[in-house]
């Protein structure tokens, strides 16, 4: 039984729904040395995988709780109730019908595999620890383009995975990245040839269905001399009255004159801890660019970072978080110029209803080397109530006089005169709500491929329903 | 013709945060009528429109608005608009990121009840910009945001068009055009004004040149002190209101 709570603060969550739990192999509850070699052996990793997980393990015992972010919140998590660890499905399917049924009802109600027949260069879907479907297009494949789940990317190439592995998020960076690395169960692991362009986007869709439930996946992205990918990411969990764990970390390397751009909406239900790493390194003239959006869960801490490593690098985080009862989103960017004549733009939107609260966290770092930077940071919040609260914490560690710097923050709350503008051409409170709530969003969902902006889109709609007293 | 009696305002006193601004104010619209209100700044003239539509800062404090024969003190705005009230604002306000084509289908849907069909709506809607010399990039600006003066009035007419209300309130519509900008305004006043009733709020003689209107009404202090016909509005424009005053 759902406290009273709880219930409201999950409201319409329309991806509530859960199957049956159905596992082939599930861990016991709780985390110690031995579940990370049994994670390992049963995967039949290399040793050298095998170390890296056990020294991240003594990593994530001894390190502290995160000083960065909403930290008092973290100690809610019981690591203890949380399954690290299961299986759903004996083999990753390169056939949707081949997936176990009630699994691939699912991703039915999901829309995934009408999405991937419509507009998707791949697509992958992971169920609790482990991807159970896999494919891409043939003429990708022809290309040399590597998409696979994570596991599979160790199995097949274990020198390209062994190269870059940790070198962007190091385990040893803060205590969730250690514990992913611990534990890293299913993601992604993608390599663009030289010069190729994936034209249409690629998709993770990331589903937990089990009751505390720990997803540690870990995606790894290499975009090579001159390529150019999108990658997308969804992800829903069941509503719950206790809670579950996401704690994923994505490394993504754009090598000179590549592009890459990733792009999430993460819409977990209200008791998921959504504690993930993202950072992205920029060589020589590269661009990384984090397209953010951060609607579910009951606490997301989440800074997308760029290090632009090489000359005239290009960062662009483009975020939104929306707050609503009884939950914290805090969200952010970091960015850091390491070189000469790198750029970074960083939008940040954040609405709270109903006494939730948005918090922007960002870093801005420009080393003494790294002359004639230019950055732009925009925050804005809308309020939508007296109850709710936003807050905005910028950092700046600035070494280079050359560098060129603007900073705009603003809060602002829905005026009058707009209800009433929009009541008047036949709008019910909440609809106005709702489309005021879309514009202020616009800045980012025009950068989602238009399926998901549609989905954004009514799911604000939704949140806005139920919400005049 | 049988009268259709669309408004009907009787002893209206209105306050706006405890200041009283409508002190008994009695005023009936037909349908295919076309009543002008004239009167100084700070008349009353905007706070009828907006409590007509039912702006929630003006308090009713006495008297009644009857709309199609109910009393609508309790009806809320967006009813109000649904049941085709239309109120074409003096300062729209401006709505970022919410694009003119998505607002007007939008507003459209709920006005009638039902999504009109694509291709149907976006035909009328060529019609409507084309009679008002609307270029079609309107649509993908943001509702009002960095509109001039003008833009922002032909939008409201371009809604005025497409809503095809019962009672059409328009409030200062007139302001901020040129010549030709009246005068295409003033058209596709005209091209509705005859299934509508229509109430136009204005300083100026010059857009009852073009929208004829039935009677004029004189207001000040909150009070229709004169009504008469077009050439009430005449006669205000060469002597000013020192008269109606004096009438007081």
């Amino acid at each position: 039984m759902m406290t009273q709570d709880a219930q409201e603060a999950v409201g319409d969550y329309r991806y509530g729904f859960h199957d049956p739990e159905s596992s082939t192999i599930r861990f016991d509850k709780g985390l110690s040395e031995q579940v990370v070699r049994d994670i390992s052996e049963l995967k039949n990793e290399p040793e050298w995988m095998t170390d890296i997980r056990i020294k991240a393990y003594n990593h994530f015992i001894e390190r502290e709780m995160p000083t960065w972010g909403n930290c008092n919140s973290l100690e809610g998590i019981n690591f203890d109730n949380i399954t690290y660890f299961l299986r759903s499905s004996d083999k990753t399917e390169k056939n949707w019908d081949d997936v176990p049924e009630d699994i691939k009802r699912t991703f039915d109600r999901l829309g995934i595999p009408e999405a991937e027949q419509k507009w998707l260069g791949g697509v992958t879907a992971q169920y609790e620890s482990e991807a159970v479907y896999h494919s891409i297009r043939e003429d990708l494949e022809e290309q040399g383009v590597i998409f696979l789940d994570m596991d599979s990317g160790l199995k097949e190439y274990p020198e390209l995975v062994k190269k870059y592995f940790g070198t962007v998020v190091p385990h040893s960076d803060n205590k969730f990245s250690a514990l992913n690395t611990a534990v890293w169960s299913g993601g992604s692991f993608i390599y663009v040839p030289k010069g190729v362009h994936v034209e249409m986007p690629v998709q993770a869709y990331f589903r937990i269905n089990a009751k505390n439930m720990g997803q540690f996946e870990r995606t790894l992205i290499i975009a090579d001399e001159g390529s150019s990918l999108h990658y997308v990411e969804g992800c829903t969990a069941p509503t719950y009255s206790t809670d579950s764990l996401h704690s994923a970390v994505v490394e993504l390397i754009a090598m000179e004159g590549a592009k890459i751009r990733y792009s999430t909406v993460q819409n977990w239900s209200a008791n998921v801890y959504n504690l993930v790493t993202k950072r992205g390194v920029a060589h020589k003239n590269a661009t990384v660019e984090w397209v953010d959006g951060n609607i579910g869960s009951k606490l997301t801490m989440k800074y997308p970072s760029v290090l632009l490593k090489g000359e005239g690098a290009h960062a662009e985080i483009i975020s939104v978080a929306y707050a609503g009862k009884g939950q914290h989103q805090d969200a952010g960017a970091k960015v850091h110029h390491l070189a000469p004549n790198t750029t970074s733009n960083i939008l940040s939107k954040s609405i709270s209803k109903g006494g939730g609260r948005s918090s922007y966290r960002g870093m801005l770092q420009v080393t003494p080397k790294a002359d004639g930077c230019r950055s732009k940071v925009v925050c804005d919040a809308l309020m939508l109530d007296e109850d709710s609260r936003s807050d905005t914490y910028p950092t700046m560690e600035i070494g280079n006089s050359t560098a060129d710097l603007e900073h705009e923050a603003s809060v602002s709350k829905i005026s009058g005169d707009q209800l009433f503008y929009l009541m008047s051409r036949g709008h019910s409170e909440e609809e106005a709500m709702g489309l005021i709530v879309n514009g202020f969003f616009e800045p980012f969902t025009r950068e989602l491929p238009m399926e998901y902006a549609v989905e954004l889109n009514r799911l604000l709609e939704l949140e806005m329903e139920g919400s005049i007293g | 013709m049988m009268v259709d009696e669309l408004l009907r305002v009787e002893n209206l006193h209105v306050s706006v945060e405890g200041t009283p601004i409508l002190n008994g104010l009695n005023l009936t619209i037909n349908r295919g009528e076309i009543h002008a209100i004239m009167g100084r700044n700070g008349a009353g003239k905007s706070t009828l429109a907006n409590v007509v539509m039912g702006h929630p800062a003006y308090e009713i404090t006495q008297g009644t608005i009857h709309y199609k024969g109910s009393n609508i003190e309790e009806m809320e705005v967006f009813q109000r608009a649904r049941e085709g009230m239309f109120l074409s604002f003096q300062y729209p306000a401006a709505i970022p990121g919410v694009q003119v084509g998505t607002f007007l289908r939008k507003s459209v849907a709920s006005v009638r009840g039902e999504a009109p069909p694509p291709r149907e709506f976006r035909k009328e809607l060529k019609n409507a910009m084309e009679q008002l010399s609307m270029d079609r990039s309107f649509l993908s600006r943001y509702v009002n945001q960095g509109f001039s003066g003008g833009e922002k009035k032909r939008l409201e007419i371009l809604q005025l068009l497409l809503l095809q209300p019962d009672l059409a309130l328009l409030d200062e519509t007139d302001s901020g055009l040129d010549i030709d900008a009246l005068r295409i305004v003033a058209e596709g006043i005209n091209s509705v004004a005859q299934n509508t009733g229509c109430l136009i709020i204005t300083h100026y003689q010059r857009l009852l040149d073009l929208v004829k209107p039935d009677v004029v009404h004189v207001l000040l202090d909150g009070k229709i002190v004169e009504s008469g016909g077009p050439e009430l509005a005449l006669k205000l424009e060469d002597e000013g209101y020192d008269w109606v005053e004096a009438l007081a």
